[in-house]
């Protein structure tokens, strides 16, 4: 028994189950599934989708976070992949009136990946070549970022006509949302990589103890530079998620707020914030109670504004458990 | 010279720069009005970023000012229409932001945990209370307000301060001489130096942390009362993002933002340096309003990396 509630993912877990039971009993047609249009159709299929964005974006954050380092740049770069992607795909109506992509959609869609992996190399190399503090470094193209996307959309609201690129963001497969068929084919080749590689291991020795892991002949800051590019890699995926999902690109509005939500993605799932241990499963764990949490405040038709006041309080609460002080005050009152 | 007044000095010489960059190519850009006015637009802007370069010297961060200014406008809002003194309202948002910042500044130093968590948190909780408040703009009708965002304080030659503008200037004066000559201030410097040597000296390194917040919180809400002078109005939206502009305004005037390095007077100018580029651009017209964005992101670019060079061969902290 204590083995389980000593588990990485058991608080976690706890939390996503008491909120779906919550959500269940608030809504009990909450956890019914119907086929519907060749796909399943409810509440929860519904929370995934949405979901989905956040948990690739928090995959990243999870490594750069294991390394000790932290990425603030997220929400900018997926603005500036999704610029990226609608520019590429255009839209001209075309004689029939047929809404043609003025380059190859896995052109668009590559570049986009290429541009977003591209920022998160650029953090990478101020935090490893120039040494910079990461919230520091990624703070840069945070500010930045934002004014690109825009420079690059003009300031307008960029509208996508090519009804293919839609799938990304709407699109079903095997009765499953593709976009969570993308967020989950992600985390099982993160997590092969993890740990079934000498990968995993380094990511922990880098994050436990940076001198000591190049003591022993880690190669940390190459490998620092690959975590950084790969969180960049994933907020440019997201961003494609995002812009497929509404179809369009807002430069300054998409992914607003997201590097805060990912943040507490990552802390919710049980990854420490100071390095070295970290666990994928419950990023995804994490992504999903702010989901729930989102949806089932619009469902209980609370107005949404209290979203934020409940978030704070989920953070304050993560936060105590996780610091040692605070146990140690609760469980000195405890014995009295 | 002084290694530690070089980031300073190349703050104000960049400044200057750009001044003179504006002055020969914008006609009517070297009036005293000009200059006034980048007070008078960034006055909340400057207040924010004092309280913020405490904080950073201390090596800490405060994300929820932005948001705590947005609930003072509208708790202030709230207040003077349900017929509060208008002085009063003032006091009560000025001690229920210091009592913010305090909070924060105990659960980092009480529970150790990350200032970047906390004051993100902070600025949920209080972007949440606005919210909660009311989700609509809440116009000010005051007189005494009204009043106050009208006053025009001559300076000579036909050019003139607002009220918003002296006190920023009167909160810079008073933050360098807390700064550099007060006990308080020592001990922030010694914190960002090295809170574990602080400690072994004897500074009052808790009470410190748990003021530097304080002050902070007071300083957001101090400049959320100056920009319901300026917007006459309450809104949850008011100053979306400050946050980082008021972090850049610190980092760009030269302060370290490991903490322990850096002057108050830094501040003033790098606020004044935000405050030129949106000038620039606005006198150009044909730049759109994203450059700010870019040159911010670019000025801070440079100054991180001179602050690498200038730490030069200290090593790096873990």
């Amino acid at each position: 028994m204590k083995r389980f509630t000593q588990h990485m993912l058991f608080w976690p877990a706890i939390t996503l189950a008491l909120l779906l039971v919550a959500s269940s009993l608030f809504n009990p047609s909450f956890l019914a599934l119907t086929w519907r249009d060749g796909h399943l159709y409810g509440s929860v299929i519904d929370i995934l989708n949405r979901a989905a964005p956040l948990m690739v974006v928090s995959l990243g954050m999870t490594l750069v976070i294991a390394v000790r380092g932290l990425d603030i740049s997220v929400g900018a770069v997926v603005a500036i992949s999704a610029a990226v992607v609608a520019l590429m795909i255009g839209g001209s109506f075309s004689a029939t009136g047929e809404v043609q992509s003025a380059h190859p959609l896995w052109v668009a869609l590559t570049t986009a990946m290429a541009v977003a992996a591209a920022c998160g190399l650029w953090n990478g190399l101020l935090v490893v070549k120039a040494g910079m503090q990461p919230i520091v470094a990624t703070l840069i193209l945070m500010v930045a970022g934002r004014g690109i996307a825009q420079l690059l959309t003009g300031g307008q609201i960029i509208t996508v006509y090519y009804s293919p690129f839609f799938t990304l963001g709407n699109g079903f497969l095997l009765g499953l949302p593709v976009a969570l068929w993308i967020a989950g084919s992600l985390w099982a080749a993160l997590h092969l990589v993890m740990s079934r590689t000498a990968l995993g291991l380094f990511v922990r020795s880098i994050g436990g103890n940076p001198e000591a892991a190049r003591v022993a002949g880690v190669r940390s800051a190459a490998i620092t530079l690959c975590v950084y590019t790969f969180c960049g890699l994933a907020a440019g995926v997201a961003g494609l998620i995002v812009s497929s999902n509404v179809k369009s690109a807002d430069a300054n509005n998409a992914g607003q707020l997201l590097e805060l939500d990912a943040i507490l993605a990552v802390t919710l799932g049980g990854t420490a914030l100071t390095g070295g241990r970290f666990t994928l499963a419950g990023t995804v764990i994490g992504a999903l109670i702010i989901q729930t949490l989102t949806s089932m405040i619009y469902s209980l038709g609370v107005p949404p504004e209290v979203n934020l006041v409940v978030k704070a309080a989920l953070v304050f609460a993560v936060m105590l458990l996780q610091s040692a002080e605070f146990r140690q005050l609760v469980a000195g009152a405890a014995r009295r | 010279m002084n290694r530690k007044l070089l980031p300073l000095t190349v703050t104000i010489v960049l400044f200057v720069a750009m001044a003179a960059f504006g002055a020969i190519r914008y006609e009517g850009f070297l009036s005293l009005q000009v200059f006034l006015n980048l007070l008078i637009d960034n006055a909340f802007l400057c207040i924010v970023a004092v309280g913020m370069t405490f904080v950073i010297l201390s090596g800490g961060i405060d994300l929820s000012v932005g948001a705590v200014i947005a609930l003072t406008t509208m708790i202030s809002a709230t207040l003077l229409d349900a017929g509060w003194n208008p002085f009063a309202a003032m006091a009560l948002v000025l001690v229920l932001g210091a009592a913010f910042g305090a909070l924060q500044g105990f659960l980092i130093q009480r529970f150790n945990l990350a200032p970047f968590l906390v004051t993100l948190a902070g600025m949920f909780l209080a972007r949440g209370c606005c919210y909660l408040i009311s989700t609509e703009s809440i116009p000010i009708d005051d007189t005494t307000y009204a009043a106050i965002a009208q006053a025009r304080i001559p300076v000579g030659g036909g050019s003139s301060l607002t009220i918003g503008g002296l006190i920023a200037l009167a909160v810079v004066a008073i933050a360098m001489r807390i700064a550099h000559s007060s006990e308080f201030g020592r001990t922030v410097y010694a914190i960002g130096g090295g809170e574990s040597s602080a400690r072994l000296m004897g500074l009052a390194v808790d009470s410190t942390k748990i003021g530097v917040y304080l002050l902070s919180g007071a300083c957001a809400a101090l400049g959320g009362i100056v920009m319901t002078f300026y917007m006459l109005s309450g809104y949850s939206l008011h100053a979306v993002g400050l946050e980082l502009d008021a972090i850049a305004a610190v980092v760009i005037g030269g302060t370290l933002l490991a903490g322990g390095v850096g002057y108050v007077a830094g501040t003033l100018f790098g606020v004044l340096i935000l405050g030129i580029i949106q000038t620039l651009i606005a006198f150009d017209g044909s730049l759109s309003s994203w450059w700010t964005r870019i040159v911010v992101g670019a000025l801070l670019l440079l100054f991180c990396l001179l602050q690498r060079l200038f730490e030069g061969r200290t090593p790096k902290p873990a």
